[in-house]
């Protein structure tokens, strides 16, 4: 039988691919092993290795193909006694790349941004504008460098870093060893001495090894010291859940870091908000967290064309306006609102939804302030249920506006579960729509 | 000295065993290509002299704990392909019940501790098992396996110290295969020769060429009895090298794809140790084609089965979150 070379996932996320290049032609013999193409990920260009051992019968995506879909036979290779032309004939049934590849891309939510801005715009991705807010505080700045796992040669492990060590050189952008809790406590040194050092976490489910130094040395010092010793820090990486990577790497940790007096915490959406508040991080004289998000990265956004594109830390941003209840969430969780927003409009819901954007201090004034004009309110996010980002604006909602609600706060959170990996397990662990919606539905009386 | 027997493996279980880890992990690879595996996926292509020479020198009862490049270890523990692999796609078949994934696989039974995904984490934990054979006075010992990477974080000093403090019986095997992810141990580590990490903890380590299942398995012999007769822990600085990618994401810019060949072409284990046999006249090529037909044939039933197998119920989410059992 002729093997069908299909075109591979080379990522958790990878659905689609360019077929950049072939190290093969027609006839070639290759072995287990062999790089055989060279495929384009919007992250990265890959190597793909043979894993068959036979003649190369036919190439079926030609070089330079663009968004070839996963699984899509891209080559045919034949084994010993095998003729190309049953070969071709077994693949002629095999209608290639270009209907394979229109999978359909969902669309993202036109976002009603504050203010439109007078700037223009431009559609960049979440790590662009990440890495865009970097490079122009290091230009302001030469007290500001970046430190962390595989940040420079390698351009991040998710290419947030792309291109910082070519503009700023090694003493600026610098590799670290896999030693968080050492790096951690350094750059909180340096920052006591006067630097502004940014830490990338690879994610922030290894700043576990870290976080004494985060709390017990950044966050206390101020306070310890009188007011005499600063330590501004800013603590950066992917957070939440990613795809199918299990228990000990897809946590949310926004409830902990949260929870700290002397911290400030920060948990973008869009592109535009990412950049701002980061410029403004970097520039803060305060340890801050700042939890992004592996799904986000490649998520497009407009975001203005300036170099002083900064939002205040500390500012909810209403997203859209609506009349019959108050959705609040942050990072990822604005996504699970905004597809579930799709079905509340069809059955006539105006949902008012609001990205908390910064997590530490809490915006609380922009949440009462759609709380008087809705009267119900739903908080939804990725993380554990128990003493959650959501539990806090429920207690502070009945603490404050008791007399406003209509009804009790609900919130939706994760799954009280460790990660699971299995596909059909993890899709439970995460808010689903239908949550969203019930709950939007039990606050407003519609069951 | 061991009350329990060394087993006795000859040259052809060698050669078994280090095919099977091949050929599952590329197998593993194809199926992740096609979407049948998620999320992070590394594989053991390369190394596998390492965990066949020292399982080969192990005794009844000596537990084996590692990070997240863990299947190899897995499969010369003597745990099921099919299981291993069922764990892969996150079926309930799997060892883990689809809830761990290729990272997080465990066998209590065959005295494998797991599939860690925190770099440097089984390293006290391997350290613990020891403690537990010193405390139970079992005559067992532990094997904490670590890369280059792993090995400069802070916990492996912490356990090194208590591990002589106390002399523990653990092995530690440092599988050095010269980068972790992206970084070549020159960028991460400022001395190299990582046998002698244990130096100022008076802790013995010797380098072995982790490439060659021979060398592996008289330096395996060497530790183990040097940590069972209770001297303490022990450090083999396996040298070796991963062919793929950190994990099926990598694109392994970092280094050339002459050095990947040269590994491959010159040092590869399988085929030296298939040199080997050839020449001893043991087994001869039609003998060993049929080795590598038995071997296809159990991994494409992995594959088959892990790709059947059902999907854990959707309960299976709330359970083994806490044990229900009352003291
Ligand atoms: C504490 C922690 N930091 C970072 C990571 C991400 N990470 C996973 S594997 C790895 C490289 C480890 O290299 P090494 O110890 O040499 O082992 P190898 O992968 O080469 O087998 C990194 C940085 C992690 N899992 N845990
Ligand atoms: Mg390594």
């Amino acid at each position: 039988m002729p093997i069908e070379v299909l075109m591979p996932a080379l990522s958790p996320t990878m659905e689609k691919g360019n077929l950049a290049k072939w190290h093969v032609t027609e006839g070639d013999e290759v072995n287990s092993g062999d790089v055989i193409a060279e495929i384009e990920t919007d992250k990265a260009t890959m190597e793909v290795e043979s894993v068959e051992e036979g003649t190369i019968g036919k190439i079926l995506i030609e070089e330079g193909s663009m968004d070839v879909a996963v699984n899509t036979p891209i080559a045919i290779i034949l084994s010993e006694g095998e003729d190309a032309a049953t070969a071709i004939s077994d693949t002629n049934t095999n209608t290639t790349n270009q209907d394979a590849a229109e999978t359909p891309t969902t669309e993202i939510i036109a976002a009603t941004e504050e203010p439109a801005p007078l700037t223009n715009q431009v559609e960049i991705t979440v790590r662009e504008a990440l890495r865009d807010a970097m490079a122009e505080e290091m230009r302001l700045d030469d007290r500001v460098f970046v430190m962390g796992e595989e940040v420079a040669e390698y351009q991040g492990a998710y290419k947030v870093t792309q291109g910082l060590l070519d503009e700023f050189g090694k003493k600026r952008v610098i590799d670290t060893p896999i030693t968080e809790y050492g790096f951690a406590g350094i750059a909180c040194g340096a920052g006591m001495a006067g630097l502004k050092p940014i830490v990338e976490f690879m994610t922030f489910n290894f700043a576990m090894q870290a976080i004494d130094h985060i709390i017990n040395s950044a966050a206390k010092t101020l306070y310890m010291s009188g007011g005499q010793m600063r330590c501004p820090v800013v603590f950066r990486g992917a957070n939440g859940v990613a795809s199918r990577v299990a228990a000990q790497h897809s946590q949310d940790y926004s409830s902990w870091y949260a929870q700290v007096p002397g911290l400030k915490v920060i948990a973008p959406y869009s592109a535009s908000d990412a950049k701002g508040l980061l410029k403004a991080a970097i520039k803060d004289p305060n340890p801050v967290v700042f939890l992004e998000n592996e799904i986000l990265y490649g998520k497009s956004f407009p975001v203005p064309e300036t170099d002083d594109h900064i939002i205040p830390i500390g500012k909810a941003n209403v997203r859209q306006q609506g009349t019959d209840v108050t959705i609040v969430s942050y990072s990822r969780g604005v996504e699970y609102v905004e597809n579930a927003d799709v079905e509340l409009k069809e059955m006539g819901i105006s949902a008012e939804i609001i990205d908390l954007r910064t997590l530490r201090p809490l915006d609380m004034d922009t949440v009462l302030t759609s709380l008087r004009k809705t009267n119900r309110i739903v908080v939804v996010e990725e993380g554990w249920p128990t003493c959650s980002i959501g539990s806090e604006i429920c207690s502070s909602v009945t603490n404050l506006a008791f007399d406003e609600l209509d009804a009790p706060p609900l919130k939706v959170s994760g799954a009280d579960v460790p990660m699971p990996y299995a596909a059909n397990l993890e899709a439970l662990a995460l808010p689903t729509t239908n949550q969203i919606v019930e709950a939007v539905k039990k606050v407003t009386y519609r069951t | 000295m061991s009350s329990k027997s060394q087993k006795s493996v000859s040259k052809k279980d060698l050669y078994r065993d280090m095919l099977l880890i091949r050929r599952f992990e590329e197998k593993a690879g194809q199926l992740y290509g096609m979407g049948h595996i998620g999320g992070f996926c590394h594989l053991y292509i390369g190394q596998e002299a390492v965990v066949t020479g020292m399982n080969a020198v192990m005794i009844e009862g000596d537990q084996v704990i590692t990070g997240y490049r863990d299947h190899g270890h897995m499969l010369v523990a003597g745990m099921d392909p099919n299981g291993v692999m069922a764990e892969l796609t996150g079926r309930v078949d799997g060892y883990s019940r689809g809830k761990g994934g290729s990272m997080h696989m465990f066998s209590v039974e065959k005295h494998f501790y797991g599939g860690h995904g925190i770099v440097g984490a089984q390293v006290p934990l391997g350290t613990g098992l020891a403690f537990a054979n010193k405390y139970r006075e079992n005559n067992n010992v532990s094997l904490a396996y670590f890369g280059d990477g792993a090995a400069n974080q802070g916990q492996v000093y912490e356990s090194f110290n208590m591990a002589k403090l106390w002399n523990l019986p653990v092995v530690y095997v440092i599988e050095n295969n010269r980068y972790g992810m992206g970084t070549s141990i020159e960028r991460a580590s400022s001395t190299t020769d990582l046998s002698q990490r244990g130096l100022s903890f008076d802790i013995p380590g010797i380098q072995v060429d982790g490439m060659d299942v021979d060398a592996v398995m008289e330096a395996g012999r060497k530790a183990l009895d040097h940590a069972r007769s209770g001297k303490g822990p022990f450090i083999l600085e396996m040298i070796t090298y991963r062919y793929r990618g950190h994990s099926m994401s990598d694109p392994a810019k970092y280094r050339s794809r002459d050095e990947v060949n040269e590994m491959r072409q010159d040092h590869d284990p399988i085929t030296t140790l298939k040199e080997k046999i050839l020449d001893d006249g043991d087994i001869d090529e039609d003998g060993l084609k049929q080795i590598d037909a038995e071997i296809r044939k159990i991994v494409n039933e992995a594959a088959e089965f892990a790709q059947t197998a059902p999907e854990p119920d959707p309960s299976e989410l709330y359970t083994d979150i806490l044990l229900e059992e009352t003291a």
